[in-house]
């Protein structure tokens, strides 16, 4: 597992000049939401949780699939397989890895956020949690999917089709938490909001673990 | 590991609707080199494919060194592995990255990289990304992960493809080395004289069906200078579906 | 596959009966008026959605335990099944909320859901279509399908949660007696055009597989 996840690590800081391109498309994103709301200050402040997300869900697109880019350029995940090497543990340490390069993307993300929406916070720990959480959400399912349209043509239109619907729920638990913490929360509605988030997570970080086998053997 | 190293039963294996693998059976002893020959199409890197565990067979079973290739997939992993045309390497690390890489999931000492590297000539460029190397050089350094996992069974699938001169040497030595320590080698290549030298056996493909398997020297000396596909002209009249066997002309089975 | 043929007969027999009872026989309702009627058409519709996600769902399993092919026509079927009610639901959710409501859709958490694994559903479908190697496909869709079907909970419960916060709007939840007999009549209409559907198209699925599968002349 660290093996694979040493690996995961390495392949990223070589590639780490596409997470700042990645970056730089998430923020262009949140300047362009705001082109739709118009500059009225207390309307962006106000949705400024839900443009946080969108451009990270949208940015999540591209660096997922870049992800398996590299395994599928010369068969090297099939080549992994066959050391052997336990998928589950593939699945985990791509995963993982994901998710820390979400979670970058996403804590990269705030600044922008609180310049253009004036949507600064105190609460600093508990965003960076939601982030934390709702990427995770993100990473888990956006892995499995990665893997299985990496082997296809249609892969940049498959992989959205097929993980938005199914992230729904952490996308709603995300903006609802990250709103209360930025807008103000005098009643803790964040804490329901984050402990689903967390069941989200449990439930398919387990859940995509245990199919990522067949996904990627033949 | 049994006597018999690879027994094949009836190996069949489709894409779509086309049989790459139409009944395939043959057996090979135990620390012998096989060569595997037939024109492009033929089925052999499917055929390795299967016996590497990297594809199922769709009909038939196989045992390598007596695991089940289905059923005892991760035995049959541990022992054997494969040089294939793709590489399994990541381009954006380098040389001794990849090594690295393999070492750490094999749970073995990062120490054996540099030699290996050395033994396959790529010593002097062993920090530099995978991205800058040529063809022939990615050939050394599959061939390097090849011998980092010290296998019984090595399967190697144009072992001589896009190397030069000095290369045929290193793949004859490696390969000279591997028979040494009692591996089984399955040879798929188009470079029938020389391989004809240093292998034991030979099994000839069409058509995804066993035409021939016997020893090298025998198949070497019957084969007339245009492969293969002469042979199958001076054999009896009459279309021959790729699908069917035209018959195992070393033991004479219905 | 006369069988199924026989089922989607009966179904549209039973609905058309249910649908005249319920539009012509039945009172109109207290407060919504004759608006309410279609809840004759979308309770039973919403019922064998919900069914079809749950067949999909134990194919999908069923599939990766066994590996034997005929789940995965099943599934497809099964899929396809899903996607035609949940985009029904949908149309019926969108023409019932504009004259009560006066906007098309409503966020009700039901329908929002419905909305969202017909996505889901859509996006298996679109998956499968770019496959080409069957065993593949069936591999790969049994996995999306179990991930959608799981989620299930999850969207109805998150989207709950997240309109109860903004809206008091209710949808028409029990019905009173008067209205049981149509509501029964077409609940089964719609099961046994279902079942009906998914016999057929499972058949034509696995004639589709066979010929994909062709059988080899191994000697």
């Amino acid at each position: 597992m660290i093996a694979a996840l040493r690996k995961e690590l390495l392949l990223q800081w070589r590639t780490r000049g596409q997470l700042m391109a990645v970056f730089v498309f998430g923020a262009a994103a949140l300047l362009l939401f705001s082109f739709a709301i118009g500059p009225n200050a207390s309307a962006l402040r106000t949705f400024s949780g839900g443009f946080l997300w969108l451009g990270l869900l949208l940015s999540s697109t591209l660096t997922l699939a870049e992800s398996f880019h590299a395994e599928m350029e010369n068969r090297a995940l099939e080549g992994l397989l066959l050391l052997p090497a336990e998928p589950r543990t593939l699945y985990y340490a791509k995963a993982i890895a994901n998710w820390l390069q979400l979670m970058v993307l996403g804590i990269a993300l705030i600044p922008v956020m609180v310049v253009l929406y004036d949507a600064g916070t105190t609460r600093l720990p508990t965003l960076l949690l939601v982030v934390a959480l709702g990427t995770a959400g993100l990473s888990a399912p956006g892995t499995l999917y990665a893997a299985m349209t990496a082997q296809l043509k249609a892969k940049q239109t498959l992989l959205p089709l097929l993980l938005f619907p199914l992230i729904v729920p952490a996308l709603l638990a995300s903006v609802k938490a990250t709103s209360l913490v930025i807008l103000g929360d005098p009643m803790g509605q964040a804490r329901p909001w984050i402990v689903l988030l967390l069941a989200f997570d449990l439930i398919y970080w387990s859940l995509c673990g245990l199919l990522y086998g067949r996904v990627i053997e033949d | 590991m049994s006597e018999v190293a690879i027994d094949a039963q009836q190996l069949a294996r489709r894409y779509g609707r086309r049989w790459a693998l139409a009944g395939v059976t043959f057996r090979l002893p135990a620390g012998t080199a096989t060569m595997l020959v037939g024109s492009n199409g033929a089925g052999k890197t499917t055929l390795l494919r299967v016996l590497a565990t990297a594809i199922h067979p769709d009909r038939g079973s196989v045992t390598v060194g007596g695991f089940d290739v289905v059923r005892h997939r991760e035995d049959v992993r541990k022992l054997t592995a494969l040089l294939a045309h793709q590489n399994y390497l990541y381009e954006s690390l380098t040389a001794r990255e990849n090594l690295e890489v393999v070492a750490d999931h094999l749970r073995i000492s990062r120490e054996r990289v540099m030699p290996l590297l050395q033994k396959v000539g790529l010593a002097a460029r062993a920090n530099d990304a995978m991205s800058t190397f040529s063809a022939g050089m990615r050939k050394r350094l599959s061939f390097a992960r090849v011998l980092l996992q010290q296998p019984g069974v090595v399967l190697l699938d144009e072992p001589y493809g896009a190397l030069d001169p000095p290369g045929f040497d290193l793949v004859d030595g490696v390969v000279a080395e591997l028979k040494a320590s009692g591996a089984t080698i399955v040879m798929a290549t188009h470079q029938w004289e020389r391989s004809a030298a240093m292998c034991d056996r030979a099994i000839v493909l069409e058509g995804g069906a066993v035409i021939f398997e016997g020893s090298a020297a025998e198949w070497n000396a019957g084969v007339p200078p245009a492969g293969p596909a002469a042979s199958r002209a001076a054999a009896p009249r009459g279309e021959t579906p790729p699908s069917q066997p035209a018959g195992r002309r070393r033991s004479g089975e219905p | 596959m006369r069988k199924g043929y026989a089922f989607i007969l009966s179904g549209v027999a039973l609905l058309l009966f249910g649908s005249w009872t319920g539009l012509f026989v039945a009172p109109p309702e207290k407060f919504m008026g004759d608006v309410q009627r279609i809840m004759y058409v979308h309770v039973p519709t919403a019922w064998n959605w919900m069914l079809a996600i749950l067949f999909s769902f134990s194919c999908a399993i069923a599939f990766l335990f066994r590996n034997n092919m005929k789940w995965d026509s099943r599934l497809e079927a099964g899929l396809e099944v899903a996607t035609l009610f949940g985009f029904l639901l949908c149309c019926q959710g969108a023409i019932w909320a504009k004259p009560t409501w006066g906007v098309w859709w409503d966020w009700d958490p039901r329908l929002t859901t419905t909305a969202v694994l017909l996505l889901a559903t859509l996006g298996i479908l679109a998956l499968r279509s770019f496959v080409e190697d069957p065993m593949k496909r069936a591999v790969w869709s049994s996995v999306a399908t179990i991930i959608a079907a799981v989620d299930l909970p999850i969207v109805y419960f998150s989207v709950k949660w997240w309109n109860s916060l903004h809206q008091e709007q209710s949808t028409p939840q029990t019905v009173s007696s008067p209205f049981h007999l149509p509501l029964r009549v077409n609940a089964f209409g719609v099961l046994f055009l279902m079942i009906g559907f998914i016999m057929v198209r499972t058949r034509i699925a696995a004639n589709r597989l066979e010929r994909e599968l062709a059988e080899p002349e191994l000697a």
